[in-house]
């Protein structure tokens, strides 16, 4: 795959092994632990459709080298957009101004490593027609419409990305990743007298287009919109307070990545702000509660070969059986910790730092039928779609918001309840985890994870779970 | 720490000399339109940007990162028998911008008949370009912004000694231009600096951390806070969430602080925009003409303030802005529409495309202090947390720290709870606005109470 990123990326600028280690050789002194240059060549293509019409489509070309040197803790970065010899040479120099002297540094040339492929390189902007994608989203929107007559609005936006990113260290890390990425997303609106609520599916992952052009997919998240705008036009006020939640299998896996998963990246533990700091080995969940980052998924939107450092990806056990047993680290937070990274490097992009970030993170399935785990609750809800959630990693304090919900009584399930913001405790709310259905599923692939202005593709997963105590943001 | 090899001249001169800068976007710009022109297109618009940026980070007294950001880009859109085409690029080399306008004429080819697209009406076009004062460069060095981060950080750590450990603190500077073009023969340029310095800290005691900030924002280098007090700030505003609990579920007034109460008027801008009300998807359809806020409320919008967050005197469809009311003793006046969405509606741009531009709360007549007094007992709230809100129905139900108030007065911080009521209760049962007014924001409003939420916490 490096050799050929090598040929498709540099090439073309007349850039080669030499010109690599020219630009490296300028980052070196005696005082920076290592010093990298990462290209990246990034092509988006969009498509959207309104009012029965597809009204409007865009094209984004992109490329650039961005160059960090770090030291210790700290790190240099400027970055070019464009990839040219002297661009890489002047970001080289600025970059390098982290360290306070010149240097004296040996550059160790590297080998890039075989490393398997967690997907396909195919370009998804490329392959089919223009007419076909146009085509594809008028389909669906007949369809859509088709499904029920109180269906006023309906959107559907089709997206396909393909980067190629390669990586070059002074410490020998050499490596290349080819990534494609399609996304399509249904939202419909519905009206009913004077009530209107929306529903939204999608999903996608790192494949051709093809597989979003099947009917079996659209059709499927066509209905689930419809069926979820239906489901909310007939929901009540949710009730206000504390009280047990059953959280629906796939998506709700929100849940792990808020509460658990940011407070699990290596750099917030390394300085001591996360509110998991210091506890490796500690109890935090039950014993029916097994946690990893597996970014080796195939075709997931999660997934990554190699990470934005050259790393290969891993499936890291974040909680094994209620213990914390593991971290997920980016190079340089690895580095002063001293652990090893674990592929998780992540950057949005060439113009942005990595840092520590999730890939596709999820919890491992339990003994439960999914049916056992909502029959087992007397008074609750039980929540199985979400906008989308955020934490404050220092305090624990995290919320979702729960876009499908229904209430629960005596085992029961009653009527639907509106919109609902969940808060709860991140550090604990694992140690209520009464119930584990045996049900795991991962989203469907439309998750973006922001952190510290960044933006980076992500997944989650969970089995259906019963969470004996959270507090929900109801008005009745 | 040498900086001298940041003197860069490619990278100074949009600092130096940012009218040869823009004389270059406009070239750019012009360029393109002919070549738009040329390729097909009845009508083109194109926005060319470039601007520099640096940053120094420290952590513990140490430098975190030193980041310096040259960012260029271009993006057009192409209008063909009304079928829309859109590209965009970060590369400004010819070729890479031929390359640009043929995808955006290529997709144009594909989309299907638009009768709304098309550029904002000739005659609406801005004529006059006053100066709003916004462009204050100053070469800073990264070692100069590292300095004045540890300065930052120095006087939060050193403040209280519950303040136990940092995420850091920041300074950035950013300069840019921007040019906007169309094919109506439009060509607007703005240029801008801004400054920017933040420090995050993190205070603890038995009952666990507890972390916080502060930050400034100006439009020149001087203007912004002396350092010290941005540190201090952040160790204050940290060290008052120390023993942070729950509070029992219940109906309870709700007091907005500034930092917060401009999401509020956020979500109203929200609802009465373009794009939501075409698509029905706001609760404030058809509210024009009618309250939507109490009477003692008004919201007028500002776009040539000087040095404002968001001044300008042309729209994202080089439309001449000018103040105007959004708001009037609580009646909605108009809604906020770019010449698409007015399209859409059959109405007339507001010169909002790209949004309201330094929009002001006016009627607010009590200090925080009374606000409180007013209140009584109940919750303030300085952080939101979530996006539980949803402006197709006006149901809102958001995470929330602060502190609750007692008699009038702070009585202990409050997190891990959650409001909730309806936007069209909270915005229309205002009961008083503050005057301690955060005015570094494009919605400038002080602290505001709403009568009555649900708050959710502890069981009982």
């Amino acid at each position: 795959m490096y050799e050929q990123v090598l040929d498709n990326l540099l090439q073309p600028a007349g850039l080669g092994q030499r010109e690599l280690e020219m630009a490296l050789g300028r980052l070196l002194s005696s005082q920076i632990d290592f010093g990298e240059l990462y290209f990246q060549h990034r092509v988006s293509e969009s498509w959207s459709l309104e009012d029965g019409a597809v009204k409007s489509g865009s094209y984004d070309a992109d490329q650039g080298v961005g160059v960090r040197a770090v030291a210790g803790a700290g790190t240099g970065f400027a970055y070019a957009d464009s990839i040219t010899l002297p661009s890489l040479i002047d970001a080289a120099v600025s970059a390098r101004a982290i360290a306070r002297s010149g240097g004296e540094g040996r550059i160790q040339v590297g080998h890039a490593g075989r490393v398997p492929a967690r997907y396909i390189a195919d370009d998804p902007t490329t392959s089919g027609s223009a007419t076909d994608r146009v085509e594809l989203l008028r389909t669906i929107d007949a369809y859509v419409r088709s499904l029920d007559s109180r269906i006023s609005q309906v959107s559907v936006n089709l997206n396909a990305s393909h980067e190629s990113i390669l990586v070059a260290a002074t410490d020998g890390v050499l490596g290349g990743d080819v990534r494609p990425l399609v996304r399509l997303d249904i939202r419909v609106l519905m009206e009913e007298g004077e009530r209107r609520e929306q529903g939204t599916s999608g999903g996608g992952g790192r494949y051709r287009l093809d597989a979003l052009m099947a009917p079996d997919f659209w059709q499927h998240h066509a209905e689930e919109a419809v069926r979820q705008a239906t489901v909310n036009l007939g929901a009540e006020p949710a009730p206000a307070g504390y009280m047990t939640v059953v959280l629906g299998s796939g998506w709700p896996g929100v849940l792990l990545h808020e509460a658990v998963g940011h407070g699990l990246e290596g750099d917030f533990n390394r300085k001591g702000i996360s509110a998991f700091a210091g506890r490796m080995g500690e109890r935090v969940a039950t014993e029916e509660c097994t946690v990893v980052d597996d970014g080796t998924l195939a075709d997931r939107r999660g997934s990554l070969s190699i990470d934005d450092e050259g790393t290969p990806t891993n499936c890291t056990t974040l909680i094994e059986k209620g213990k914390l047993v593991g971290y997920m680290q980016d190079r340089l937070n690895a580095r002063l910790m001293g652990v090893e990274p674990t592929g998780n490097g992540r950057r949005e992009s060439f113009a942005h730092l990595p840092m520590p970030r999730m890939t596709n993170t999820y919890m491992l399935p339990g003994q439960h039928d999914p049916g056992e785990v909502i029959a087992s609750v007397d008074d609750g809800i039980y929540a199985v779609n979400f906008n989308g959630g955020q934490v404050d990693i220092t305090s624990g304090k995290f919320v979702f918001a729960a876009s499908e919900a229904y209430r629960i009584k005596n085992g029961k399930l009653g009527p639907a309840i509106k919109g609902v913001t969940l808060i709860g405790n991140g550090p604990d709310v694992l140690t209520r985890v009464g119930m584990v259905g045996n049900d795991l599923e991962l989203d469907s692939g439309v998750g973006v994870c922001g952190k510290e202005g960044q933006g980076v593709p992500v997944g989650v997963g969970q089995p259906t779970l019963r969470v004996d105590g959270l507090t929900v943001g109801g008005t009745s | 720490m040498t900086t001298t090899e940041l003197k860069n001249s490619g990278i100074n001169a949009l600092l130096h000399d940012p009218d040869r800068e823009a004389d270059l976007l406009v070239d750019i710009a012009t360029r393109i339109i002919d070549q738009a022109r040329a390729g097909g297109a009845d009508q083109s618009e194109v926005t060319v940007t470039s601007s520099l940026a640096r940053e120094a980070g420290v952590r513990l007294g140490e430098i975190e990162t030193l980041e310096e950001a040259r960012d260029r880009g271009v993006c057009v859109t192409v209008y063909c028998r009304q079928c829309v085409g859109s590209a965009s690029t970060g590369d400004l080399r010819a070729d890479a911008i031929d390359e640009t306008v043929e995808r955006a004429l290529a997709i144009a080819r594909h989309t299907q008949p638009d009768r709304a697209a098309g550029l904002a009406d000739a005659a609406l076009m801005a004529q006059h370009f006053p100066d709003l004062d916004l462009w204050h460069p100053a070469d800073l060095a990264l070692d100069a912004l590292a300095e004045r981060a540890q300065t930052i950080e120095q006087a939060g750590r050193t403040a209280d000694e519950r303040i136990v450990n940092s995420e850091g603190a920041s300074v950035s500077t950013e300069a840019g231009v921007a040019v906007y073009a169309n094919s109506h023969g439009f060509i607007g340029t703005r240029r801008g600096t801004r400054y920017s310095q933040s420090c995050v800290l993190i205070a603890n005691d038995e009952a666990g951390m507890q972390r916080d900030y502060d930050y400034d924002t100006a439009r020149t280098f001087e203007a912004l806070a002396a350092p010290e007090d941005t540190g201090h700030g952040a160790a204050v505003r940290t060290v008052r969430r120390l023993g942070a609990r729950r509070i029992p579920t219940g109906k309870v007034p709700v007091l907005f602080a500034p930092e917060v109460a401009r999401g509020l008027i956020g979500h109203l801008v929200g609802a009465v925009s373009g794009g939501n009300l075409y698509r029905r998807s706001s609760y404030l359809l058809d509210a024009a003409g009618k309250a939507v806020m109490p009477s003692w409320a008004s919201l007028v919008e500002r776009p040539h303030m000087p040095r404002g967050a968001k001044s300008a005197a042309f729209d994202g469809d080089g439309v001449a802005t000018r103040d105007s009311a959004l708001v009037t003793n609580g009646v909605l006046d108009r809604y906020v529409l770019g010449s698409y969405s007015a399209r859409r509606l059959g109405l007339e741009s507001t010169a909002n495309a790209g949004g309201v531009r330094n929009l002001e709360l006016l009627g607010a007549e009590h200090t925080p202090a009374q606000l409180m007094q007013e209140m009584g007992t109940g919750l303030m709230v300085t952080e939101l947390m979530g996006q539980g809100v949803n402006l197709v129905t006006g149901d809102y139900s958001r995470g929330a720290a602060g502190f609750w108030i007692e008699n009038g007065e702070m009585a202990w911080p409050v997190e891990e709870v959650t409001i909730a009521s309806h936007l069209g209760d909270m915005l229309g049962n205002l009961r008083a606005a503050g005057t301690d007014v955060d005015s570094r924001h494009n919605i400038r409003t002080g602290s505001l109470l709403v009568d009555e939420m649900t708050v959710a916490g502890a069981s009982e």
